[in-house]
């Protein structure tokens, strides 16, 4: 993969102590950046990607030439303007996008880490990241913004850095991972173990890769990216390249096609590895139990004002479990908006044109950037 | 701007951290912004009033008074305000004791029923009575809960809350109700304007 070499890296010198129990140190956080960072130096929006995102937020993403994932929210005159704003998005240590994770080789063995790569948390991700404020020379940012497990991030860099910034937009996401989300991350961690290529995770030094467990694994969570009424509209039970059916095991309908098409462009551009790592972290992500069943108080130093946004159709992570954190920043009279927005685009709605959702981040972004907050 | 905005901005004190319950668009959160820079927040039941609220810059959750207000600490506000909402609720009493748990004060409007023309219209034309403050059919009506001046005066007793400050409107002129006027705004006024305590 000789494309990465364009990836711009820091190398974090400083020792990061991991939840697991290790400490690593001069490792590499991918980034990329957008827009220019002002004199101030209070136009900064850190943006946190989700599970299967990287550092690429818009534009063409220089390695799978394909649009960034959040091209609809972040670009010039969008919801997050980069003419205005200077957005930084880093790749999540654990990831596969230049950041440190499994696909690295461990110095000490010179063989690639695989499953003996240390297992990440949540809170390792954002304490990677904060190294980034230094780096710019920020005090603090603007915003953080985040969806899914982006949203998770904004949730733990507001609990361990309260300071940081002056608003926080947790999308789509939740305090606590459910059983339903560990559920269906463990079906996706076993179709990339039943697949012998993984190798128990060591298939690099064998040159292969467990690419169709990985294809099952993003076909299965692609599925509970969308809602039941989206996929019968778009798909329905209309057949694929045919007229009638073939009574075999083919894609004879559109739905299967396009999902085996998922799978099989997944598995181009992500680590099999990777994807076992970070639904890890996901599943360990529970700030109300890291602050003993009280979520008010992963809160309760911070000035920033929030704005939290769900979806109608969203079942992956539902509107009570974003309304959770809106009752929980209430009772400590935190300064918190909260909107549902109405789509039929399941938990994929924050990454699509959904104009509501866009205009209304846009609209939440440039008042408060207006209001000039401490 | 409705003509009673500027009596409930005359009722709250400066720089009071307020709560609008039902603030709609946002227009009495921003003249209370103005005018008396007050900490506000408000809850809203419409998706797309919310987003306009957002638009204007202000802190509005989306939610239903009779279920999210629970989420709200007792004495979060010094002041929560609920204008013309209170008939649409199922239970106006669990709403206006919520009120008072999370505001030290409440201040709550209400379309007067006992208005002469309602009773009027009641009385001449024998159907459910439609005004301009009061523009739906029986059947289509979200005021469900409709009550007079009068009404609500006797309620205070009952449910136990103080009435700190009555007021009425009557051709968008305010005046005070008191026991002896009673009778007389509870005929003429078009709105109660009543600012209430535990």
């Amino acid at each position: 993969m000789d494309i990465k070499q364009n990836i711009k890296t820091l190398i974090v010198e400083k020792p990061l102590k991991l939840d697991c129990g290790q400490t690593i140190n001069n490792f590499p956080l991918a980034y990329e950046t957008y827009g220019s960072l002002n004199n101030e130096k209070d136009n900064a929006i850190l943006v946190f990607h989700a599970l299967t995102g990287d550092q690429f937020v818009t534009g063409i993403n220089p390695v799978t030439k394909k649009d960034g994932w959040w091209s609809y929210a972040v670009g010039s005159g969008k919801s997050i303007d980069t003419d205005k704003y200077f957005v930084i998005c880093a790749n999540v240590i654990g990831g596969c996008m230049g950041s440190f994770g499994p696909s690295h080789e461990n110095p000490k063995t010179k063989k690639i880490y695989g499953t003996d790569f240390p297992v990440i948390t949540i809170n390792d991700m954002v304490n990677a990241q904060i190294n980034l404020l230094d780096f710019f020379g920020i005090k603090k940012l603007f915003s953080i913004v985040g969806g899914s497990m982006g949203g998770m991030q904004v949730l733990q860099f507001i609990s361990n850095y309260p300071d940081k910034t002056k608003t926080a937009i947790p999308i789509a996401c939740t305090s606590s991972h459910s059983a339903q989300n560990i559920a269906f991350n463990e079906l996706g961690r076993q179709a990339i173990a039943a697949d012998h290529n993984w190798s128990d995770g060591n298939y690099n030094s064998k040159n292969v890769a467990p690419d169709k467990g990985l294809a099952v694994a993003r076909m299965a969570a692609h599925i509970t990216y969308l809602s039941k009424k989206g996929l019968q509209e778009k798909f329905g039970r209309k057949l694929q390249e045919r007229d009638d059916l073939k009574f075999g095991f083919d894609a004879d309908f559109q739905i299967e096609s396009y999902l085996r098409y998922q799978g099989s462009v997944f598995v181009d551009r992500f680590d099999a590895n990777s994807y076992l790592y970070i639904t890890r972290a996901m599943d360990y992500f529970d700030l109300v139990k890291q602050f003993n069943g009280n979520l008010s108080d992963a809160f309760k130093d911070t000035k920033a004002k929030f704005f939290i946004i769900s979806f109608t159709s969203d079942w992956l992570y539902p509107t009570q479990e974003n309304k959770d954190i809106v009752i929980a920043l209430n009772a400590i009279g935190a300064n918190v908006g909260f909107v549902e927005i109405e789509s039929d685009k399941g938990h994929d709605s924050f990454l699509l044109n959904v104009p509501d959702f866009l205009k209304t981040l846009k609209n939440f972004l440039d008042k408060s950037y207006a209001e000039k907050l401490s | 701007m409705k003509p009673e905005y500027k009596i409930i901005s005359d009722l709250i004190e400066k720089n009071a951290k307020v709560l609008d319950v039902g603030c709609d668009d946002g227009t009495l959160m921003e003249f209370l912004k103005t005018n008396k820079n007050v900490n506000i927040r408000g809850i809203e039941i419409s998706k797309e009033k919310v987003q306009t609220c957002i638009a204007k810059g202000l802190t509005v959750i989306e939610g239903n008074a009779e279920l999210d207000l629970k989420q709200f600490p007792n004495d979060s506000f010094e002041y929560v305000v609920l204008g013309q909402t209170l008939q649409a609720f199922i239970n106006p009493e669990i709403v206006i004791k919520e009120l008072l748990r999370v505001g030290n004060r409440a201040i709550v409007t209400i379309p007067n029923f006992g208005h002469w023309k309602v009773r009027l219209n009641l009385l001449f034309k024998g159907t459910m009575p439609i005004t301009n403050s009061l523009p739906h059919d029986w059947y289509n009506t979200p005021n469900i809960h409709m009550c007079t001046i009068k009404d609500f005066v006797k309620f205070s007793k009952i449910i136990n809350f103080k009435i700190f400050k009555s007021l009425a409107l009557i051709n968008g002129n305010v005046s005070d109700i008191n026991n002896l006027n009673l009778i007389f705004k509870n005929l003429f006024g078009e709105l109660g304007i009543f600012l209430i305590e535990k």
